[in-house]
């Protein structure tokens, strides 16, 4: 699944580009699956079930945060705004990649205060142009991050962990599934980060009895970061609430109990900041029952999100068993 | 003038109906039905030639930003709120008209020879404005106003330019979205390829909420909002590019914070304005959003577009636009659409 990882997480995906992705994904699925691309772009995997079998929705975003390119000035120098939520802090000294394979490096303008930080109006991007005229790229192009994707030990990092971690989970637990009484439709969604567009339309599509969303979380094990009860290495994440959604408590319990059942490690998450595309489906048409499997991320929404190695065979293992047999969310 | 009929017409948020009167006149007889839904959007339908089985939708958005008023105070004075994006910098001495009834009213705030210093040099904040209507006590006010009325900016439709001027610009409040509706009304006398739904909505400006009835209920293959888009061209020292520019053509949206534009209807777009050369400019991307906000993910996703005429000063008492633009952005329409069956079925192009 290493392989998986590095090859998803290196595509180039920002939010509204994911076909790179969706190829990447449909070259990994195993045979005999029925598969379609909706209107928006998201890939709907459908694997049938038996009679008695629920139908459930498992959801992972292949998009990516990343760049806008909003002005090519005189010099052939860009400025640029955000794709989904973008931190100021790694920008400088960054380098971004296009879907042409132009990379760009970020530079910033001369500061008067060098304890703020700037807004992003005063970086820009150097792709080596010396004006619009020999310059590859126009308004309205988007750039992802540019980095590999490495590991060391258990850990991982990677640009695009979030959420190609989660599409690779999804990938295996297709691969590796063999009984499913459920009537399973795996959906690789797109524009998540910009406000879980895909989703939206998918959940209305799909129209599930459940629905899982495969998503990294954060972590509160790094120095002096801010308290959260979730670290790298100790398993998944069974999410009980977040910005925008509180899990359907039968679904939490599903999840728990499958873990300790397998003897799966993992662990109870309550995240103050963000979400998953599973806030939008749990109120697509008359309301469906939703939770999420959320893989430990240090570094969201940076260049470099870190996962153990470890956490994310567990959330595949959890999910097989979960998928095993039939669903009690009481 | 349709454009300046609709210009002058009130049509606050929630408070559409004479913009819709208007459309509806003119309309009766280019339609082959139309209804007024739950929430007071005009829909209509036009057959199609056949040759395509798409229904696609074509929306503009009757309402304006506004004022509502909430009371009326003993000595006669009206408070009110802002309905929509409206900036309090543009309110003060402004005249409007309120309600059904158009009561004319200035929005007060001390003369210049009351006030020092320090106040010249705030923005006074629209709750701590008053309309004043000339009422003498609260009685009389509540005679001609009534809580919940809303009011609009007293601006007349007028032509700018003068003999043998370039632009053809002219003056009026309400062009977003007004410009769209007459748009949409225009490319109703049209017979496209494929089954066409044309919906004039309400509540765009606090919340894209009559498109997303719209949307729902239409369930179409694609979408295109018909828009009238900010053009901030004030001169900044910095070498940055404006929202859009005056007198620059039709802007297509390749994103804004509200939604993607497909890449297929992108590229439909902008293929036909080279081919037929009509002028024609991409919205800087990441500013504003519009119905399409809401469309493109209604029900399973709607492959969507924005497509609008620049004008200066939007959301102010009185915007600027060159008709110019008008003309282009409308035979943009008009002539994209004619191949938005065959742009649609092209895979290939989503990247
Ligand atoms: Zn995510
Ligand atoms: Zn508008």
């Amino acid at each position: 699944m290493k392989e998986t990882i590095k090859k998803l997480t290196e595509c180039f995906g920002p939010s509204g580009h994911e076909t790179a992705v969706r190829e990447a994904i449909l070259a990994e699925l195993p045979r005999g699956l029925e598969t379609r691309v909706d209107a928006m772009g998201n890939l709907i995997v459908h694997r049938k079930g038996k009679a008695g079998g629920w139908r459930l929705m498992l959801a992972a975003h292949m998009d990516e945060i990343g760049i806008v390119v909003t002005h090519v000035d005189a010099r052939g120098f860009l400025r640029f705004g955000n794709v989904g939520g973008v931190h100021l802090l790694p920008l400088l000294g960054g380098r971004v990649r296009f879907a042409d394979g132009t990379i760009g490096a970020i530079g910033v303008e001369k500061t008067d205060d060098a304890n703020k930080i700037p807004g992003m109006e005063k970086f820009y991007i150097d792709v080596g142009a010396k004006s619009p005229d020999d310059c590859p790229v126009r308004v309205g192009d988007v750039a992802c991050f540019h980095r590999t994707c490495e590991e060391r030990g258990s850990r991982i990092v990677a640009k695009a962990m979030d959420d190609r971690v989660g599409c690779a989970v999804l990938v295996h637990v297709l691969k590796d599934l063999k009984e499913c009484p459920h009537d399973l439709y795996v959906v690789f969604t797109v524009q998540e980060e910009v406000g879980l567009r895909g989703a939206t339309a998918a959940g209305f599509s799909v129209e599930p009895d459940v629905a899982l969303a495969v998503d990294i979380t954060l972590t509160g094990d790094t120095p002096e970061c801010a308290p959260m009860a979730v670290s790298l290495g100790a398993g998944p994440a069974v999410k009980i609430k977040d910005r925008a959604m509180l899990a359907h408590p039968g679904v939490k319990d599903w999840l728990l109990r499958t873990a300790e059942a397998s003897g799966i490690p993992c662990q109870r998450e309550v995240l103050v900041m963000g979400t998953t595309d599973a806030s939008v489906i749990q109120v697509s048409r008359a309301g469906v029952p939703s939770g999420c499997l959320s893989i430990p991320t240090r570094y969201a929404h940076s260049p470099s999100e870190m996962v153990d190695y470890g956490d994310v065979q567990a959330s595949v293992r959890l999910l097989l068993g979960a998928l095993a047999g039939p669903i009690d969310i009481g | 003038m349709l454009l300046e009929r609709l210009s002058e017409a009130h049509g606050v948020s929630g408070r559409e109906e004479e913009v819709r009167s208007i459309v509806l006149s003119e309309i009766r007889g280019r339609v082959d039905d139309c209804r007024i839904d739950g929430v007071g959007n005009l829909i209509a339908h036009r057959k199609g030639t056949g040759a395509s089985s798409l229904r696609v939708l074509l929306a503009a958005h009757m309402d304006e930003v506004g004022l509502m008023i909430t009371l009326a105070e003993d000595s006669g004075l009206l408070r009110f709120a802002k309905v929509g994006g409206i900036d309090d910098r543009v309110l003060p001495a402004r005249t409007v008209l309120i309600g059904p009834k158009k009561v004319p009213g200035v929005i007060g705030m001390k003369p210049v020879h009351l006030t020092d210093n320090a106040e010249r040099n705030k923005v006074v904040e629209s709750r701590q404005l008053v309309i004043d209507i000339g009422a003498s006590s609260k009685a009389e006010a509540e005679k001609l106003v009534q809580r919940g009325d809303t009011a609009v900016f007293a601006t007349r439709y007028r032509s700018l330019a003068g003999e043998g001027s370039a632009w053809r610009t002219v003056q009026g409040k309400a062009f977003d979205d007004r410009v769209g509706c007459t748009l949409l009304v225009e490319l109703l006398a049209e017979r496209f390829p494929f089954a066409l739904s044309a919906a004039f909505t309400v509540q765009e400006e606090v919340g894209l909420r009559g498109a997303k009835v719209v949307a729902y209920a239409e369930n179409p293959d694609a979408a295109v909002v018909l828009e009238c888009t900010g053009a901030n061209e004030v001169p900044t020292p910095l070498d940055v590019s404006p929202s859009t520019r005056v007198g620059g053509g039709a802007a297509i949206t390749i994103r804004d914070t509200s939604f993607i534009a497909d890449p297929r209807l992108v590229e439909l777009f902008a293929s036909t304005a080279h081919r037929l050369g009509i002028a024609h400019q991409f919205k800087q991307p990441n500013i504003g959003g519009t119905d399409a906000g809401v469309i493109h993910k209604s029900r399973a996703g709607i492959p969507s577009i924005t497509i609008a005429v620049p004008a200066r000063y939007i959301h102010s008492p009185a915007a600027i636009m060159d008709l110019r633009d008008f003309d282009a952005t409308l035979a943009l329409v008009r002539e994209a659409l004619q191949s938005l069956p065959q742009a649609l079925s092209s895979q290939g192009a989503r990247t």
